[in-house]
Formats: C-alpha cells, structure tokens, sequence
C-alpha cells in the first residue's frame, strides 16, 4: 500500500464524512421546521464534517512523511559499527545512499559486506514499521475526526462561519506561497552573490569596463584571469533595448491610437486579436527569425552600402525584440487611451476642434501617465528578455554604441555563463549570479515605477 | 369623380395640429404644423428645424420635428427620460456625427446653411453652435488652458495678450473669473463641481459661438451653484442663443421665454414658457407638467 492509496482512501473518507454530516444536520430537524431551522445550510455541515475529517489526517501524514526518512537514517546509523560511524559525514552519507540502495534492489557501489546487508535487512524493516504506523495513525484521526465533527454538528451550530474561515485560510496559504517563492529566489541568488562579491570586489563588478569570464583551470594557462566587468553587458543590453524601444514605442502607439480613435468596429474586430497574436509567437521563433533572416538581411543589405555589419548585430536582436514588444505597448496604451472618458472628446469636439486635434490635445496628455507606464513596462521587459538575445546578439562583450556591431547582454551572459558543466565555487558561475541580482534589481525598479505611475493615472478622473 | 365642397372641407378634415400617433390633442392652434400643437417658429429664428427624424440604427428616436430657436431667447426642452430632446439638441451641432449608427434625416439651418448640407465642414459649425454638457468636463489642464484651448485651436489670437483678454472675457462672462483668477495655472479638474461647469460654459464661449445648446447642464449640481448657473443663463442670453435641455420644470420656468415639450420621439406642444406652464393645450403636455408621469 503506498502513500498515493492513503490519500485516495483520505479522500474517500471525507466524502463519507460529508454525506454523513449533510444527513445528521437534516436529520437533527426533520422535525422541527427543516433546513430552515438550521443556523447554516446542510452542505456547510457536511463541508464541517468533511474538513475535520481530512485536515488532520492529512498534516500528519504530511508531517510523517517528510520526518520518516531523516529519523530511520538516524536509527540506521546507530546501528552501524562504531568503525563506520566514526566516518566523516561525506562518506558516510555515500554508506547510507548503498544500504537504501541494497535495501531496494539497486546497484551498489561498494562491495557488499555481511554488517551492511544486517543494516539494509534494518532499514527495510524500519521503513516497513514505519509505513504501517502511519497508515494506523493517519487513518484512525481521519475516523476520530469525523467522529469529533459529526458529534459537534447541532442546529445551532455555526458550521458556515467555520468553514468559511478554513477557506479563508487557505487562500491566505495560496498567496503566501507565491510571496515566500520569490523571496527564496530573491535570497538565494542574493546569497550566490555574495559569496561572488568575496572574490571580485563589487566596485570593480559594478564600474569594470571589461568582461571576459573565462578562468584558468591550470596555474600556467593562457588568459589566466577573469575580467568582470559588468559595463559592457549593461550598453549592449540597453542599446538593444533602446532599438527595440525605437521600433516598438511609435508603431506600438500609433497602432492604438488607430484602433481605439479611427478605426471602425469591424476593422477593430479583427485587427486587434491578429496584433496581439505577435504577444503569443514563442520568444524562440522571434529568435531565429532574427538569427536566420533578420540578421543576414542587415548584413547583406549593409555591404553594398559600404557598411561593415556584424552577422550577430545589435540591430537584428534589437529590431526583432522591438516586433515583439509591439503588442504589449499597443494594447497598454489602448486601454488607457480607451479609459479617457467619453466626456473629453465631446467636449474637445464640442467646441469644435477636429478629430485629430482631439487626440493630440486631450487624449494623449490625458493618457499619457499611462502609456508612460505601459512603455516602462516594456522596457524592462526588454532587459530581462532572454530567447531573442541568445540566438541573435553575440557573445563577445563589446562596448559600442553601433548597432552594427555584435554585442552581448547580461542575460547572454547568464545562459552561457551556468549552461554545461561548472564548478560551483568558480567566480565565472557565481558571476551568473550577481548579474542576475542586478538585472531584477533594475526590472525591479522600473516595474515599481511603472505600476505607480499607472497606478495613478488611474484615480485621476475620479 | 369625388367633388368636395369648400364647405365641407372645413368641417371633416382633422385640423392641422393633430397628432397621428395615438395622442388625443386638444383645440388646435393656427400654425402648429407636424402634428405639434402651438407656434414652432420663433420671430427671430437663428435656428431653424424641419421635419427632422433621427435613427439609432433602426429605430426612430425623434419622429418628424420641426422647430424654430429664436435669437436672444433661451429655449427649455423639457420631456421625460427617453423623449429624445438631448438626442434633438445634439442634432443642432452635428454632435451625433460621433455616434456611428445614428442618421439624421430631415433640415437644421443656422442662419440659413444647412448644417447638414454634404459640403459643410462640422468644425467651424461647433464653434458657432456651442455644447455644454450634461456632467462638467474640464480637461485635466489648467483653468487658463482649459478655457484657451478653443480659441488656441482656432487661431483665434495673434498674440498672448490677446488670448489673456480672451479668457479673461470669458471667465468674466461666466461668472468665474473673480473666483479664480489668482489661481489661473491650477488644473480645472481641481474646482467645484458648479465651478466646473461655469468653467465649462467659459470654454465654450471663449470660441464666440452664436448659438450654446446646454444638455441638462445642472444635473450634476448642488441648489446654490445650479442658482448661479441659471442666473449665468440669464446674463448669457443677451448676446447668445440658448437651447437647453432640462429635467427640472422649474429651471425651465426660470430660465426660458419659450419651452418645447417632447415624448416619445415626437414634439408634443411648444410655446411660450408661461403658455406652456399656466395652460398647457395638450393632455400629454398637462399631464407632465402637472407631475402625473415622467
């Protein structure tokens, strides 16, 4: 019987427990005027019933399962011959992972000796006690817990507000684990970095104009020392960013004020799903469209003109990211541009302005917070973009302001930096690290000030 | 061959103010035409309307109207909700152009033109034929920009001094300026709700239009700064034409010398206000004014 049965048979149970709770709260006032006569509606009652039943049984059995294997090495352990207690902690962890192993049928890695196979014939039966308790246990508080919540069902009972503040419960749970989620993203990459800023000084991270992260496995290598010099990755993210912001911020805008002032119904029925299908292509398909055809078309194109352009240049990616902002600043800006209220453009029309003085003079100041927001939301989302820059921005960190050279970004550098095998006390993986702190700091930062600006457009017509 | 003779012709066709559609009218009047009882012209007209009808897609909001606004005279509209007078007013300066599936048939002049002649441009149109609305609507900018704005996008001014004159007039004119005018640059937005539309009713004279249509222009306003608006009506009458578009009985009692009735979609009855209010000549008109619906 395994733990999956377990929860199947909890689960079974607390249907029972339901039924069982509907029937006796319908039964305690068959008599005496009906559900009426309840404090709370049957179902609440059987929810009540249902809830004792399983909560309980199921901490524990949640409990038990997460403590059983620390307690039975721990018992395993002081089995052992006091040769191999005294061990040092790696190795001894290596003899325990052979006793699970040969106690499970697997292969083993050392040879097998008559002290192991007595401490693998123990842990096997360990578990196996182990098991059956919690089986025992979590089944007999399932059934005194429905016994509990059924007894306590009266008609006075206020079996609603007790379920509803379970309920309650549990939705504070759902929302602390997204907030707990981030915060232990947010502290173990904070934590890497820190042990990174030990070996590379953080002012020389920060201000270095240099970035070259390959070390020497050897004393005697060739370009023994890493640079780390995060300037470089910090330009040619925000030259990419800022192409993108070229292309992506007029049509983007330009393309709503169409579809939310000038376009009929009809057009607008359709124009605006086929734009915000640009939203939905998968960043890697807008990644070797600029690798294999953006790229090579700037290249070619640019020869002739006695340009000297990289196959990898900052405008392919930057060009190409920019297409795929588009949709994210067209439908900000046409939801703001659409919350203007009605009332505006009747009265700028009233007095007799046209159409296009209309948008230029009142709707955009009045929409302009938040497509100011809307665009700093895109702005982060185009340093933290990562699938287009991988397949077409380069690897090699130059500091340029030409768009026609190749250059590299910090989430590049982040994919290069941890992707195939590394060592994980090198500078060149923690790096990997400390680049990603800084890049959500700065997304960070500006999603905050996005949100307030829109945040406050908001309240300003009411 | 049917041969009717003159006099019988007097006797057994219905007058000319009687209404088709189902209303019971009352003894009529000489120059009540459409089926409306009372006078539609006005002595002066700066506005003429004639057998105007309005469609919201298929449906017909205003049925044949004919009515005529008088120069210097302010014009109540009253009726029940749904009557279709704010849909009537909003004929007068083309503002229906902006709803996309209402069509009007029929002919509004100004002066003469023929504001729905296919040539006509609207936008010199709305200046001349001023709106001011059912809630205030100050744009988000300053006092000084809100009531600048007309005159800036018309071009009005060669110079800065000249539209200071302007929105000073204006404000002045509006019954603002004295409450406001050391706070010039804060934003309209920031005012009361009858300093807003004050505020509103500065901005759209500031363009120097001939006609303002009001569309229930106190609704969203307090006793005291509704006294102060109608007053402003009032004052404003001497140099322009006023059609307002009011809910209250009252306020059209105060503020107009003619008053129209409208239900339905139809013009019902029009006159002279204290005609209508005292003696009212149609029962549907009675009806309403003595508070048995609407």
């Amino acid at each position: 019987m395994s733990n999956t049965l377990l929860i199947l048979i909890l689960l079974g149970l607390m249907v029972l427990a339901y039924w069982l709770g509907v029937r006796r709260s319908r039964r305690l006032v068959a008599g005496s005027g009906g559900v009426r006569a309840l404090h709370s509606l049957p179902a609440y009652y059987g929810f009540f019933t249902a809830l004792w039943c399983g909560l309980p049984a199921l901490l524990v059995l949640f409990l038990w399962v997460s403590l059983q294997p620390g307690v039975i090495r721990d018992l395993v352990i002081s089995d052992l011959p006091e040769m191999e207690r005294a061990l040092p902690p790696a190795q001894l962890g290596l003899v325990i992972n052979d006793i699970q192993n040969l106690a499970q049928g697997n292969i083993v890695s050392a040879e097998v000796n008559p002290a192991m196979e007595q401490a693998a014939a123990h842990y096997q039966r360990l578990q196996q006690t182990g098991y059956a308790a919690s089986v025992v246990v979590v089944l007999s508080l399932a059934l005194a817990g429905l016994s509990l919540g059924w007894r306590l069902i009266t008609p006075k009972f206020r079996a609603r507000n007790r379920v509803e503040s379970v309920v309650k419960w549990l939705l504070v749970g759902c929302s602390t684990i997204a907030i707990f989620t981030t915060l232990g993203i947010v502290l173990s990459v904070l934590f890497e970095a820190i042990r990174f800023f030990e070996t590379v000084p953080i002012t020389e991270f920060l201000f270095g104009l240099e970035w070259s992260p390959q070390m020497a496995i050897r004393e005697d290598q060739v370009g023994s020392s890493g640079a780390f010099g995060v300037i470089p990755l910090f330009a040619g993210t925000l030259l990419i960013a800022l192409i993108a912001m070229l292309v992506a911020v007029p049509i983007g805008l330009m393309s709503a004020i169409y579809l939310s002032e000038y376009a009929g119904a009809h057009f607008r029925a359709w124009a605006k799903p086929l734009l915000e299908i640009l939203a939905g292509i998968p960043t890697v398909v807008y990644g070797f469209f600029a690798a294999l055809t953006v790229a090579p078309f700037i290249r070619n194109n640019g020869a002739p003109l006695g340009l000297d352009v990289s196959s990898e240049s900052a405008l392919a990616a930057g060009l190409v990211m920019g297409i795929m902002i588009i949709p994210f600043i067209s439908s900000l800006s046409d939801d703001v541009i659409n919350a203007v209220p009605q009332t505006m453009r009747d009265a700028s029309l009233g007095i007799g302005a046209t159409h296009s003085e209309t948008v230029r003079k009142v709707i955009l100041p009045a929409a302009l917070p938040g497509i100011v927001g809307g665009i700093l939301l895109a702005v982060s989302r185009a340093i933290g973009e990562t699938m287009i820059v991988v397949m077409a921005a380069g690897l090699s960190a130059n500091l340029t302001a030409n768009p026609l050279q190749s250059v590299t970004t910090v989430t590049v550098q982040i994919v290069t930096l941890l992707v195939g095998d590394q060592e994980f006390d090198s500078p060149k993986t923690l790096a990997a690290f400390a680049l990603g702190l800084l890049l959500f700091l700065i997304t960070l930062v500006l999603n905050v000030v996005a949100l307030h600006v829109v945040r406050r457009y908001r309240e300003a017509y009411e | 061959m049917l041969s009717v003779t003159p006099d019988s012709m007097g006797t057994v066709t219905a007058p000319a103010g009687v209404i088709a559609a189902g209303f019971s009218p009352v003894a009529d009047d000489s120059r009540a035409i459409n089926g409306t009882v009372g006078d539609i012209t006005a002595i002066d007209p700066r506005m003429t309307a004639r057998h105007v009808n309005v469609y919201y897609g298929d449906k017909l909001a205003i049925n044949n109207v004919s009515l005529d606004i008088g120069k210097n005279e302010v014009i109540a509209m009253i009726g029940p909700s749904g009557c279709g007078k704010s849909t009537f007013l909003r004929c007068l300066n083309r503002m229906n152009d902006t709803i996309d599936i209402c069509r009007v048939e029929g002919e509004i002049r100004l002066d003469d033109q023929d504001i729905y002649d296919s040539g006509l441009d609207v936008v010199p149109l709305r200046a001349q034929v001023g709106m001011v609305f059912q809630k205030p609507n100050p744009f988000p900018k300053s006092i000084y920009d809100n009531v600048a704005y007309g005159p800036r996008i018309h071009g009005l001014t060669g110079s800065k001094s000249e539209l200071d004159e302007i929105v000073e007039q204006s404000l002045l004119k509006a019954g603002l300026w004295d409450e406001v005018k050391d706070r010039l640059d804060e934003v309209g937005t920031g005012l009361s709700g009858g300093q807003q539309q004050r505020l509103c009713i500065a901005r759209t004279i500031a363009v120097a239009p001939e006609v303002i249509l009001m569309d229930e222009p106190c609704s969203a306003l307090d006793p005291i700064a509704t006294a102060r608006v109608e007053e402003l009506i009032d004052e404003l009458r001497e140099q322009y034409t006023i059609a307002i578009v009011t809910h209250s009985m009252q306020q059209a009692a105060r503020v107009s010398q003619r008053t129209a009735y409208f239900h339905l979609g139809e013009l019902v009855e029009v006159g002279k206000t204290d005609d209508i209010f005292t003696n009212p000549r149609h029962r549907l008109t009675e009806d309403y004014i003595t508070g048995r619906f609407g």
